[in-house]
């Protein structure tokens, strides 16, 4: 069974196309990058993803759940990890994963008992009292991250996760959420970079809402390295446009 | 069980920020006493009150607008911890709210419920302080006027509500104070009665009669002194359940409630 899987979506803000039959599926226990420059329509297949907007064309599966027809069901399926900062920067690291745990319906020695085993997972089980103001940037990220997996999700998703991180923070959330699909996650991480991505990632090509390919990047990018592999595809997307002629 | 174990956790959350952030109780404190010590010792002498219900006997000024300053405690409050929704400080809290496994309309209650619990600590403290400057009121008062508050101030928190997932122009805290707060603070009760109002402008006293805020600040008013006015009570909960049905229209993830706000790319 597929992790996450889209098929056929479609989204308009009015008059403009934002994604255009979009489909694909993320298999257990992969990491799959979405991989689009700023503009290119993640922001909104997340949107619809976590059921902020919903599609009315189009299918989104959730380990199996409908999210259209049972949202709360596939809601509690996914963990997410968005692109804004969502933690209370005065309250302590423990209280933040608290707080998290009870939206999912997790409370008492339960939750507790999840919050310390993900703060220990990271190596930050001493700074659970410490509010999350005195963590750096990489920290809070990596916090995040072990929080949208507190309810065991199959699915994890992550809109851009490293933006305004350092090369070592950026490396280390990187491997650390590879090695989290390893272990039997679904993971779709978005991103502009290219070098987050490794070989054998399922690779998704997002451009103007449309998807121009979907391959390991390995088989996407052959010789080149994935960043010219990207611009060739990008670029001649942008020429099709701007000629008029293929499309 | 799950939706409880979550609404406990938003009241929980919306209480330790409370208490975490002095300088914005003391704020929000600050104002409604400029007011009641500056303003309205000013206004004491050019104003002349007659008895009305529910006062018997001649009142002073700042007898009288202590009601209307709860109210305005209430109104700033409910804007902000509304509104502060669609802002960039708070847009991602909200998403992982929205997120969570439950019914979006529960969602939005305790969020809304949480704004309230605290209006009310703020309602609580001024009122503590009015009384040392001299403003007692009887203690059926207090206590009658913590539901009335409270259905207030829900009232005016699923006003913001709305706004928040309506208008996109109020995307700074100025427009929503020129466009909201003050005319919705001006046209009502909360500093002149209406009756005083009508010897002005007939027609701005009808407009007064239909602005909720003015049926609030009456509610709150016989409120605390331990009356009830089913009147205003009806017109304030007639107003929660209009906006509240509006907010949560304008929250159905069907309409992308977000994507007219720059969300979208």
């Amino acid at each position: 069974m597929n992790g996450l899987e889209v098929r056929g979506l479609s989204y308009r803000y009015g008059p403009r196309q934002a994604l255009k039959e979009v489909s694909f599926s993320v298999p257990k226990g992969r990491f799959c990058a979405l991989l689009g420059p700023n503009g290119a329509g993640k922001s909104t297949l997340f949107n619809l993803l976590t059921a902020l907007f919903t599609a009315p064309e189009g299918q989104i599966m959730v380990a199996g759940v409908n999210l259209s027809q049972e949202p709360r069901r596939a809601l509690a399926r996914m963990g997410v990890v968005f692109q804004q900062p969502t933690l209370d920067l005065d309250l302590t690291v423990r209280r933040n994963m608290l707080y998290f745990a009870a939206l999912h319906g997790i409370s008492g020695s339960e939750a507790a008992r999840r919050c310390d085993a993900a703060l220990e997972q990271l190596g930050m089980g001493e700074r659970a009292a410490e509010t999350v103001r005195a963590l750096n940037g990489g920290h809070r990220r990596r916090m995040e991250i072990a929080r949208a997996l507190i309810h065991r999700p199959e699915v994890l998703l992550l809109d851009e996760p490293t933006v305004g991180l350092d090369a070592a923070s950026r490396a280390a959330i990187t491997d650390h959420v590879h090695a989290l699909a390893d272990q039997g996650l679904s993971v779709l991480w978005a991103t502009h970079l290219t070098d987050e991505v490794q070989d054998n990632d399922l690779t998704l090509l997002l451009h103007k809402g449309v998807l121009l390919a979907q391959d390991t990047a390995a088989n996407l990018r052959q010789d080149q390295s994935l960043q010219d592999a990207f611009l060739r595809l990008t670029g001649g997307a942008v020429q099709e446009h701007g000629g008029g002629g293929l499309r | 069980m799950n939706w409880t174990i979550a609404l406990a956790a938003i009241l929980h959350r919306e209480a330790l920020r409370f208490v975490g952030q002095r300088g914005r109780f003391v704020a929000a404190l600050v104002r409604p006493l400029v007011w009641l010590f500056v303003f309205a010792a000013g206004f004491r002498a050019a104003l002349g009150l007659s008895i009305t219900p529910p006062y018997q006997t001649y009142i002073t000024y700042e007898t009288y607008i202590v009601p209307g300053l709860c109210g305005m405690i209430l109104l700033f409050n409910g804007m902000q911890s509304s509104l502060s929704l669609v802002y960039d400080r708070e847009m991602g809290s909200m998403r992982l709210l929205l997120t969570a496994p439950l019914p979006r309309w529960w969602l939005l209650f305790c969020k809304l419920l949480a704004g309230t619990l605290v209006s009310l600590l703020q309602c609580a403290a001024f009122l503590a302080i009015a009384a040392l400057w001299g403003i007692r009121l009887p203690l059926s008062g207090y206590l009658l006027a913590l539901p009335a508050l409270a259905l207030s101030g829900l009232m005016l928190g699923a006003l913001g509500l709305m706004l928040s997932s309506f208008i996109r122009q109020l995307e700074n805290f100025a427009g929503v104070m020129n466009f909201v707060i003050f005319p919705m603070f001006f046209l009502s009760s909360a500093l002149y009665p209406l009756w005083k109002m009508a010897e002005a402008s007939p027609r701005l006293r009808d407009l007064c009669n239909l602005n909720p805020f003015t049926h609030a600040v009456e509610l709150i008013r016989f409120a605390l002194y331990g009356q009830v006015n089913l009147t205003a009570a009806l017109w304030v909960s007639l107003a929660l359940a209009g906006f509240g049905a509006a907010a949560l229209w304008g929250y159905d993830p069907a309409r992308g409630v977000q994507n007219r706000k720059g969300q979208g790319g």
